[in-house]
């Protein structure tokens, strides 16, 4: 041989060392371990919390939880990646294929803003795994739990294989043909009267087609904005959601303010960018309904109930009007004044007023706020007043994309405002249509955060779901049902939240006679008989999207919403409407989307099995 | 051979055992009576230039004891003493060095002596904190004691903050580890006393510059510390004249083994072999010297005949092929056989091996099985190169200084003993000097 001897000169007895149990996601076969630690340190210093350990000495050495514990942190998955021998690997997709069988294709992630950049590993049209791709600018070499999982929802056994029609309460399957047919045929015959709800983590093509297919029916009644309930400053909206900076200069930040977020649920890879950032010395302040969990320092949290986040949010300007000297935006100067500014509220401030990059975000929570207008306008003034930058962590892959595309009731796509704007997804939701079109696996009790807009859908005379799955939900409401590939099974375009287009071809043959989402819609925007639906490939949608976002300036909100009350109106509340109470709902990290909400092994993790807190 | 004692009272127990004659040595009282604390009362009244201090203790030649024989006072010339950060001052009382035992007679006989050290070093460096790094099976007697004088000394007011008026802060804390050998390698120690596990760092950067808690800290043995007090009380032209040229002062000789009295001796540096062994009774029961083990278990083995025309320094025991160590001389008569000490030696490498390093967590698991197969009697005489091979993979190619601690016994015993090693191999685990099976004694 070579390089060396081709037999071991090692004729001792080996040692062999049990497996431990590390939960759901991560298997092991610990006598594979060379003990180089890398998962340790992982564990230590990107996570933040030190999950794995070496218990013993010399040869005794092994790598396993102290005391039987579980490894829970949402990014832990990536040890499986960093593992150099294999001690530890996917629990689910152990054993299912060969790394030399599969073929590789980049995919991007759709579950949360980043857009973070996976590798699908297809065998035989198969997706069998997701694994980390490379992008300093966005993932680094990381992904979340939730990215590298949640491909098994792919192949839910609720998986829509065919399209299918209700009569009565019978589902029948039927083709494709007819499907459509009968789709365009009801859906022309309520023009005008329709809603069109979309996922915020469908891609740009999907979104930009379902907006044109609504207006080709003569109605702005689209939205992907699911779970918010405040669209009264929506006019002023920025070109589209984003963090109002580059994903790699977080790590850069200074002084940051969140408000209404559990960010390590919202953004997992966003929240350990924040982490690197307080390791370089950034100062960060919390607002937020409850004390979430962080593994970095915090300088102020500030807990506040859904009815006081404004108020208190109020209080920190009042607070940095102060620190700073400034003058408060004279459109808030009123309710600022009417703040009742606490140590708690100096603290916060006091934050922003460092030297550096500082930012405010708002967050999820604060966009499922029924004063998020308010909250906006208070943050927008907050920036303003201590030259932060503003931004938001949105939901979904593709919440600046939805945006772009038009897949909102007050824009058409590259950001034309529309005279009339349409119904909101709250509103669609609120007052009974005639027909709703449900695309990309919404399941309105969750993905709405309202289980009577089940009932309210239920009334219509039409509802048509395009979706990848035949949910109990959807059977009780549609009466059409079309199998629509998901993520992996679909070439599309996602714009990351600080608005980079980032595009993919599909990984995965889709299942059955699932289709992809732009090629359903294109069918049936021909089937409308409207115009200029003869796309030949995604790449011909989203260089339409593009043309029309060509002169697009992204551009911070410069809104001049007017505060009234430091605390909720009756106005726009409904009885039965969780706006009306108050409540903010947090949902859980695994129960975000369809596909999520459908991997099992994620939902087996602790955080799979903690039920949704609401505030 | 003869027995008779060369005479050597003069010159016994002159610097760190001298109140060992007195009566309750290791109180405050006994210390004061032969001048101790009096350079530390002095530092605090005058207040020298700092560097001073560190000249007076480069002078003296005195060699850091733990076993690698570093200058001490170089040592801490390399402290940024004007640095405005946190430093830190460490004493390694983990001794945990197989045949070693002096470091535990000091805290127990004259801990006060290590207290001053200490204070003259924190001095010298411009520390203000001190750790001591105890063993933790010292827990019994020594720590006790030496938390004792801790406590006299702050009662008497010599340690603290702002002493005697001085404005001058040092405190002196004490730190019982959890008994493991590589506690005892200086950076291994750092991270225990952080709370991690004792795992050596790699060197460079040296603790000089990132240390303790990532501050600039200075590591020595508790015998070079407890020697600073008496170096500067007597001078160091005095202390270097007791030794030979770079051997200085004075060494305490931990002999153990096959000796008629195992004892720790205070003696000066360069004394021969010869006449320690005598002052020690001689060889167990009039038998003849078989080996040395001069520095503790982690230096080569060296045969009987050459130790004896040895001296006890530095240099000369480098020159016989081993290193002087911790000066603890492990005597082995005729009667031993040298299979079943490396075997023993061997199976102490691999339990407290700390795992870091491959060669050296692998390697000291594999030399210990392919030493019990020659016990048993199921080797093949191939398997000692292998057994060499091993070794010479081991040493140079790990983070510390324990892998090659762990192969230089075994190439040493090689080296001297390869005969013993084959007869037992040959004759079906027979050994060759005692007539036994290899495997009943091991």
């Amino acid at each position: 041989m070579g390089f060396g001897r081709d037999v071991s000169r090692y004729n001792e007895g080996k040692r062999s060392v049990e497996d431990e149990n590390l939960g759901p996601l991560i298997a092991t076969d610990m006598t594979r371990c060379i003990h180089c630690t890398r998962c340790i340190r992982f564990t230590q210093e990107i996570a933040g919390i030190q999950e794995l350990g070496m218990i013993g000495r010399g040869e005794h050495m092994k790598v396993r939880t102290y005391i039987e514990g579980t490894v829970n942190h949402e990014l832990s998955g990536n040890v499986i990646d960093l593992c150099p021998v294999g001690a530890l690997v996917s629990k689910p997709y152990r054993f299912s294929a060969r790394a030399w069988e599969m073929s590789s294709t980049p995919l991007i992630a759709p579950h949360d803003g980043m857009g973070s950049n996976l590798f699908g590993h297809v065998l035989r049209g198969r997706l069998m795994r997701v694994v980390a791709r490379e992008n300093e600018a966005i993932n680094e070499t990381w992904i979340s739990d939730r990215d590298r999982f949640s491909y098994e929802g792919v192949y839910s056994e609720d998986r829509l294989l065919t399209p299918m029609i209700r009569s009565g309460s019978d589902w029948s399957a039927t083709d494709w043909e007819s499907a459509l047919m009968q789709v365009a045929e009801g859906l022309k015959a309520r023009a005008g009267d329709l809603g069109v709800l979309v996922s915020g983590c469908a891609t740009v093509e999907e979104l930009y087609l379902a907006a044109r297919i609504t207006r080709g029916l003569k109605s702005h009644n689209i939205d992907h904005r699911l779970r918010q309930r405040d669209f009264r400053d929506q006019a002023a909206d920025p070109v589209f959601p984003g963090l109002g900076m580059r994903i790699a200069d977080v790590d850069a930040l200074d002084a940051l303010l969140v408000i209404g977020s559990n960010l390590r649920r919202e953004a997992p890879i966003l929240a350990h960018r924040v982490r690197k950032a307080t390791a370089h010395g950034a100062q960060v302040a919390m607002l937020n309904p409850a004390r979430f969990p962080y593994l970095f320092p915090l300088k102020a949290y500030l807990t506040s109930a859904p009815a006081q986040l404004v108020a208190d949010l109020a209080a920190v300007l009042a607070a940095a009007a102060t620190v700073t000297g400034k003058a408060v935006p004279a459109h808030l100067a009123a309710v600022v004044s009417a703040a009742r500014v606490t140590d708690a509220h100096r603290a916060a401030a006091q934050v922003l007023a460092a030297e550096g990059k500082r930012a405010v975000w708002l967050g999820a929570l604060a966009a499922r706020h029924p004063q998020f207008a308010d909250l906006r306008a208070l943050a927008a003034g907050l920036a303003q007043l201590t030259g932060a930058s503003l931004g938001r962590i949105t939901e979904g892959g593709n919440a600046a994309g939805a945006y772009l595309a038009g897949a909102i009731p007050h824009r058409e796509a590259g950001v034309k405002a529309v005279s009339q704007p349409g119904l909101s997804a709250r509103d669609m939701l609120n007052k009974p249509l005639r027909a709703y079109v449900l695309i990309g696996g919404i399941e309105p009790s969750i993905d709405a955060l309202d289980p009577h807009s089940l009932a309210m859908i239920a009334r219509a005379e039409l509802v048509v779901a395009i979706t990848p799955f035949a949910s109990g939900e959807l059977q009780s409401v549609a009466h059409v049902m079309l199998p629509m590939g998901t993520f992996a099974e679909t070439s599309g375009t996602y714009v990351n939240c600080e608005g980079l287009w980032q595009s993919q071809n599909g990984a995965a043959q889709p299942v059955g006679e699932a289709r992809p989402g732009w090629k359903i819609l294109r069918v049936l925007g021909n089937l409308l008989n409207l115009e200029g639906f003869d796309y030949q490939s995604s790449e011909g949608v989203l260089k339409e999207v593009r043309a029309a976002c060509e002169a697009v300036v992204p551009a911070p909100y410069q809104g001049t919403h007017t505060v009234t009350a430091l605390t909720r109106t009756g106005e726009g509340a409904r009885a039965g409407d969780h706006a009306a109470g108050g409540a903010l709902i947090d949902v859980p990290m695994y129960q975000v989307d369809a596909v999520v909400r459908r991997a099992p092994s994620l939902q087996r993790t602790l955080e799979g099995r903690t039920p949704a807190a609401s505030y | 051979m003869s027995t008779a004692a060369p005479d050597y009272s003069d010159k016994m127990n002159l610097t760190v055992f001298e109140p060992l004659k007195l009566e309750r040595s290791w109180t405050l009282a006994t210390y004061r009576s032969i001048g101790g604390y009096e350079v530390w009362g002095r530092l605090l009244k005058d207040k020298p230039e700092r560097g001073t201090v560190i000249d007076q203790v480069k002078a003296s030649g005195l060699r850091g004891r733990g076993g690698a024989g570093f200058p001490t006072g170089t040592k801490w010339s390399f402290m940024p003493r004007n640095s405005p950060v946190q430093k830190y001052l460490v004493c390694n009382s983990d001794e945990s060095e197989p045949g070693t035992c002096h470091d535990r007679d000091i805290l127990r006989y004259n801990p006060h002596a290590l207290i001053e050290g200490l204070a003259i070093a924190a001095y010298a460096t411009n520390t203000t904190v001190a750790y001591n790094y105890i063993r933790g099976e010292f827990l019994g007697e020594p720590v006790p004691r030496f938390e004792a004088a801790l406590a006299e000394s702050y009662a008497a007011g010599l340690l603290g903050k702002n002493i005697k008026g001085s404005g001058i802060d040092f405190d002196l804390h004490t730190y019982v580890g959890a008994g493991a050998y590589i506690c005892g390698e200086e950076t291994a120690l750092l991270d225990s006393l952080e709370g991690k596990p004792g795992k050596p760092r790699f060197k460079p950067p040296f603790p000089a510059n990132f240390g303790l808690y990532g501050a600039p800290t200075t590591i020595n043995n508790t015998l070079s510390f407890a020697s600073v007090p008496t170096i500067l009380r007597k001078g160091p032209a005095w202390f270097a004249g007791l030794g030979p040229a770079n051997s200085g002062g004075t060494m305490i000789y931990s002999m153990s083994g096959h000796v008629e009295k195992p004892r720790n001796i205070e003696l000066p540096m360069g004394i021969p072999f010869a006449d320690l062994l005598a002052l020690c009774g001689g060889v167990r029961g009039g038998r003849k010297l078989k080996a040395v083990i001069p520095g503790g278990v982690s230096v080569p083995v060296v045969p009987g005949e050459t130790m004896l025309k040895t001296n006890m320094d530095y240099d000369s025991v480098k020159a016989a092929g081993s290193a002087l160590g911790t000066g603890a001389a492990i005597v082995m008569d005729e009667t031993t056989c040298m299979v079943r000490v490396l075997e023993r030696i061997s199976r102490f490498y691999m339990s407290e091996s700390c795992g870091q390093c491959t060669p050296c967590r692998e390697g000291t698991g594999w030399m210990n099985r392919l030493l019990k197969r020659v016990l048993a009697g199921q080797s093949r005489r191939e398997e000692l190169a292998l057994l060499l091979d091993v070794a010479n993979r081991i040493e140079g190619h790990t983070i510390c200084a324990f892998g090659d601690a762990s192969a230089w016994p075994v190439q040493s015993f090689l080296k001297h003993y390869r005969h013993e090693f084959e007869y037992m191999i040959d004759h079906g685990g027979r050994s060759l000097v005692s007539d036994t099976m290899g495997a009943q004694a091991a």
